[in-house]
């Protein structure tokens, strides 16, 4: 037992981000109204940026904006700095996540002035008449 | 080599003249379609070229920017990427022309906005095809998924709400393929798909990549509406604009397969994926058994012609699937082949469907009366895209059935065998249903002889000519099934696979 | 068997494939010239036909190989010995057809007659390519192009009935072919690597007796044209079609393609040597002699004579793969022999009870009491036709039952002898009476001897030419002998 609560400590990056994307995960497919559901949609997609941002965490890192004469005497000690990669590949996803967003409300203005409602149920309700 | 740069051309030209279509699309809709027509023909051009230089001169590799892999980011242009890269053009072009009249009767004033997704579209699909970075894959997808969804919802109806569940399913698939490549990075620290495969041959850490590659599989699943992920999909296509579901029912599932096998073949090696975990593969044909017979059973109870079409489109997934994880050279050879022959049949078979709502103003079936009359050229047309589908020679589609089923014989897979078999069967009752009903005039029951005349009311010319031009390429990529298996699928295919 | 290449194959295939275009083009507008195109067509296939006659009897024969679809197995034609006999039935009894067909058609004033022609000229295309065809695939292939074409035929009539049997149609036969053959022939090149046509069979030691065993009840059943019972219920109800597509399809063409792919099957595929070694011959002679009697007991009780001729048929198919199935050389000689009889006897009786349709739209043989006098010409070529069915000297038909007779004492296999004589008494019994009834029955209430009251000459001309070729074929079987000859014992 102490193992894992140690192993679940040592890891609380990884828990937090399985937790968080289980809540947005159950948003998407469990909620009926739409809003809810592309709320669950951004939780999801920021617990995986989050997950990505963390892995380049390192113990007593500095950002990694290095200055060049230092670099070029000494070199990179690459252990002393927080991987930039991650955080690299995070804007783009969030890039992505907000146009994906973006369109999501768009449809679903046009779902609104189709149907007047976002819940589910009264769509499909409408629909059926 | 003096034309190493020539698919990123391919990529670039609709990509650039997405923006001019917007801009002058804007001033006068005059523009549109020469604009749009020539990009795609320089695309299916530049394909074409690459394909020959690399059936001349062999696969190459291609960095962007000159940023040397791993850090840039890497195109491969292989064989198979090569192929799809032709196919994805070649499709694009041909569904364009037709779509070009859609539109302009279903999206009137809205055209420039339509054509700039839809170009954006084919340019993702290209580079797609192309990408050799895990990263970039997943920007593509979303970039292709994005435009999808845009054009989706740009139909009559429930189009919005089939186009947010749509939504809602795709961002869970690429999450997923993302958090797969979030492992990979853990584990390898490299983006560059012959990078992380190098790397991975030496790693002990088998909990952690089996993760990456469940997660990742399970990401491009849902994105090609591999049953039981599928149930975005047919509301999805069936309620598009016509003249967008002309082009995304055949390639956007097909281009995910070839991104299930290029991340089997790139990233992991086959016999990581095929071989590591006991019972796994064996598992996913069944899996893909079973989503054939579901989704034929499915079709069976469809009323409209279209909706009809895309639970085929879901058991053709199954198909593929299985045939990539029969685990042997046949199956992948045919999974490949079938990709090739399914995208061009989904076309027929949807411009044909085109050609009839453009004239009849609907798709349910009992409405399709007399068909054979009125449009016969279209209905000559949808016969042979009917029997490619059912899978009866010359066609092309029997061919990749013969290779699916072979693959699946040398397997043992007889519940994958089965399925496929089943259907067939279940097609040549769909298409023949369909068939008896349009071969005979409306409300001539009981009296033979009888004889109204029908007056002849084809399709215009420029949904008929491509849809004339596809179900003869049908029958021509069957007869040059040989070649095309010899010089390019079996090349395709990793050597000792 | 290498034979040398030549373009005259294919030729003799889109004779009639192209003549497709005349028609359609001609359509409704000059009705002369389309059945001109169809005439021209099939008297041009004929002479293409029979022009490979000589060179076939010496042994030789012709290929041309179309494309190369799949490892070892191209898209490939092949006239050989087997193919040449029954592309010759074919190509010969097709003249008459037209001939018929233009005489039926007009008399009845048939609707869609464009579509019709157009659907004929396809299929007979498809009935010569599989008796050219050099491989099983390709042999699948104009198979299928067969149903296919013939479907609109059957449902020409666009009647609530012609639907329900066109539905029927395809599904015993796409369903089969799909079903069964489609599998046992990829096992078959999963086993063998090959699906080429070769003397002796390609199996032989590439798989296990199971396997074997197995292969051939799936190709048996599989190739539903033949008729074989449970899968024969397709031609009975493909009866509502227009009597010519009845008589030539329904007759010579669909069915016998059937029978003829699987005998090509069992010689070429299996291999006598290997059914006989494994002692399999049994079950093909079970399940053809089952179908014989059941279905000449059924015909017995129809009324329909059409349908009465359909069940005739369903029998005499049986014979043909029962001949086979002894895997003697009398026995196999007879089988293929009696494609040609069994074809020039059956086409005259469908030919008949199509003249006696139009001449009289009678269909039903109770009706057609005393109707021999007014159509004497009729009921006496319906006679020589149902002699040589029932095997009568002096009729082509007895050549082959005599083969098959003997071929049943070489195989020392009495019941055999016994299930075909029993059969040939049945035979008479389903024949004599309508031919007895038509010259000497008293008429019907109502009607009067009103004179000779024949059909048209273009339905009576081809009736008797055949009725006569059944006679002639008596004396005169060398062609077809020396084909069966070079086909089986080279």
């Amino acid at each position: 037992m102490d193992a894992m609560l140690q192993d679940v400590v040592a890891k609380y990056n990884y828990w937090i981000y399985v937790v968080l994307m289980m809540i947005g995960f159950y948003a998407m497919i469990g909620k009926r109204n739409l809003v809810k559901k592309l709320l669950g949609m951004n939780i999801f997609q920021t617990a995986i940026i989050l997950f990505f941002v963390s892995i380049g965490v390192k113990r007593g890192g500095a950002i990694p904006i290095l200055d060049k004469y230092k670099v070029l005497e000494s070199g990179v000690d690459a252990a002393q700095i927080v991987n930039p990669l991650p955080h690299v590949l995070m804007l783009t996803a969030i890039v992505v996540s907000v146009s994906v967003t973006g369109v999501a409300l768009a449809v679903m203005q046009r779902i609104h002035r189709e149907y007047g409602t976002l819940e589910e149920d009264e769509i499909l309700e409408r629909i059926g008449e | 080599m003096t034309f190493t740069n020539l698919h990123l051309y391919a990529l670039a030209t609709p990509l650039l003249t997405a923006f001019f279509v917007n801009l002058l699309g804007r001033l006068s809709r005059n523009w549109i379609a020469p604009l749009v027509v020539l990009s795609l023909c320089f695309s299916s051009v530049f394909s074409g070229v690459t394909l020959f230089n690399v059936l001349k001169h062999g696969a190459y590799r291609y960095t962007v920017g000159n940023w040397q892999p791993p850090f840039g980011i890497e195109l491969v242009i292989d064989h198979l990427s090569a192929l799809m890269m032709v196919l994805v053009s070649v499709v694009a072009l041909v569904a364009t022309l037709a779509s070009l009249k859609c539109v302009e009767r279903e999206l009137p004033g809205r055209e420039h906005l339509f054509f700039t997704l839809y170009l954006i579209l084919i340019a993702g699909l290209i580079g797609l095809v192309l990408t050799g970075d895990a990263f970039n894959l997943y920007v593509l997808l979303e970039i292709t998924s994005i435009t999808t969804y845009g054009l989706i919802a740009m139909g009559k109806g429930r189009a919005p709400l089939a186009s947010f569940n749509y939504i809602i399913m795709g961002s869970i698939g690429a999450c997923f393929y993302l958090l797969g490549v979030g492992y990979l990075y853990i584990l390898t620290g490299t983006l560059n798909m012959a990078d992380i495969a190098s790397r991975i041959a030496g790693l002990d850490a088998p909990a952690a990549l089996a993760t990456a590659f469940g997660f990742i599989m399970v990401g491009l699943w849902v994105k090609m509406a591999f049953f039981p992920l599928h149930s975005w999909l047919p509301n999805a296509y069936s309620l598009a604009p016509t003249g967008a579901g002309l082009m995304i029912a055949p390639l956007m599932t097909k281009v995910t397969v070839y991104l299930m096998i290029r991340v089997i073949f790139s990233v992991f090696t086959p016999s990581y994926a095929f071989f590591q975990h006991a019972g796994v593969q064996s598992a996913i044909v069944w899996v893909a058994a079973a989503a054939i017979v579901c989704a034929s059973s499915l079709a069976l109870a469809q009323r409209d012609l279209r909706r009809m079409l895309t639970f085929i489109i879901v058991a053709e997934v199954g198909y593929m699937v299985g045939g990539v994880w029969l685990a042997n050279t046949q199956g992948m050879t045919g999974a490949i082949l079938h990709i090739v022959n399914d995208a061009l049949m989904t076309l027929c078979l949807f411009l044909a469907a085109a050609a009839i709502y453009y004239r009849t103003g609907s798709l349910k079936l009992e409405n399709l009366n007399g068909l054979y009359r009125k449009m016969p050229v279209t209905m000559a047309a949808f016969t042979i895209g009917a029997f490619a589908m059912i899978g009866i020679p010359p066609t092309c589609g029997f061919f990749s059935k013969w290779y699916l089923i072979m693959g699946g014989i040398e397997a043992g897979q007889w519940g994958y065998v089965g399925a496929l078999l089943f259907s067939s069967l279940v097609n040549a009752i769909l298409f023949f249903r369909i068939i008896e009903i349009a071969f005979f005039p409306k409300g001539e029951h009981g009296h033979g002889h009888g004889h109204e005349p029908i007056r002849m009311e084809e399709a215009p010319f420029l949904i008929l000519k491509p849809l004339v031009l596809t179900a003869i390429a049908l029958i021509a990529v069957g007869f040059g099934t040989g070649p095309l298996v010899n010089n390019i699928i079996r090349l395709a295919i990793p050597a000792g696979f | 068997m290498a034979y040398p290449y030549s373009i005259w194959p294919l030729v003799a295939i889109l004779v009639s494939l192209l003549a497709t275009l005349p028609i359609m083009a001609f359509n409704d507008r000059a009705p002369n010239l389309r059945e001109g195109s169809t005439l021209m067509a099939a008297v041009a296939k004929f002479m293409i036909v029979a022009a490979m006659i000589p060179t076939v009897m010496q042994g030789g024969g012709f290929e041309l190989t179309l494309a190369e679809v799949i490892p070892g197995v191209p898209i490939q034609l092949r006239v050989d010995g087997m193919g040449l006999f029954f592309a010759l039935v074919a190509s010969f009894l097709w003249i008459f057809t037209s001939l018929y067909s233009i005489g039926y058609m007009r008399s009845l004033g048939e609707h869609d007659q464009t579509r019709y022609f157009a659907s004929f000229a396809v299929a007979i295309s498809a009935t010569i390519g599989v008796a050219f065809s050099a491989n099983l695939l390709t042999m699948y292939l104009f198979y299928e192009m067969l149903s296919l074409s013939t479907y609109p035929l059957v449902a020409h009539e666009q009647t609530a009935e012609a639907r329900a049997s066109g539905r029927k149609y395809l599904t015993y036969i796409l369903g089969t072919s799909i079903g069964l053959v489609l599998p046992a022939m990829l096992i078959t090149y999963q086993a063998a690597g090959t699906l080429d046509f070769t003397q002796g069979g390609i199996l032989t030691g590439c798989a296990s007796p199971n396997t074997v065993a197995l292969l051939l009840v799936l190709f048996i059943f599989g190739f539903a044209k033949a008729g074989i019972m449970p899968f024969h219920g397709w031609l009975p109800a493909a009866m509502v079609a227009p009597t010519p597509v009845s008589s030539f399809l329904h007759g010579v063409a669909v069915v016998k393609v059937g029978v003829f792919s699987i005998l090509r099957v069992i010689f070429d595929i299996f291999g006598p040597d290997l059914l006989r070694d494994l002692n399999l011959g049994v079950v093909i002679a079970t399940i053809a002699s089952i179908t014989i009697l059941t279905a000449s007991l059924v015909a017995l009780t129809q009324d329909n004579l059409k349908r009465r001729l359909a069940y005739s048929t369903i029998g005499q198919l049986s014979y043909m793969i029962l001949g086979a199935g002894m895997l003697t050389a009398a026995g196999m000689t007879g089988g293929v022999l009696h494609i040609a009889m069994h074809a020039f006897g059956k086409i005259t009786l469908f030919f008949c009870a199509g003249a006696i349709y139009v001449a009289h739209h009678k269909k039903y043989i109770s009706q057609m009491d005393g109707l021999g006098r007014k159509m004497p010409i009729t009921y006496l070529a319906f006679f020589l036709g149902s002699m040589s069915i029932i095997g009568m000297p002096p009729m082509g038909g007895f050549l082959s039952k005599w083969n098959l007779v003997i071929g049943a004492f070489e195989a020392q296999q009495i019941v055999l002898v016994v299930v075909l004589l029993v059969s040939s008494l049945l035979n008479a019994a389903y024949f004599f009476p309508i031919v007895y009834r038509g010259f000497f029955a008293k008429l019907p209430e109502g009607e009067t001897e009103s004179g000779v009251q024949e059909a048209p000459l273009f339905c009576l001309l081809p009736l008797s030419i055949t009725a006569l070729c059944s006679l002639v074929l008596f004396f005169f079987p060398q062609i077809f002998l020396g084909l069966i000859r070079v086909a089986l014992f080279p």
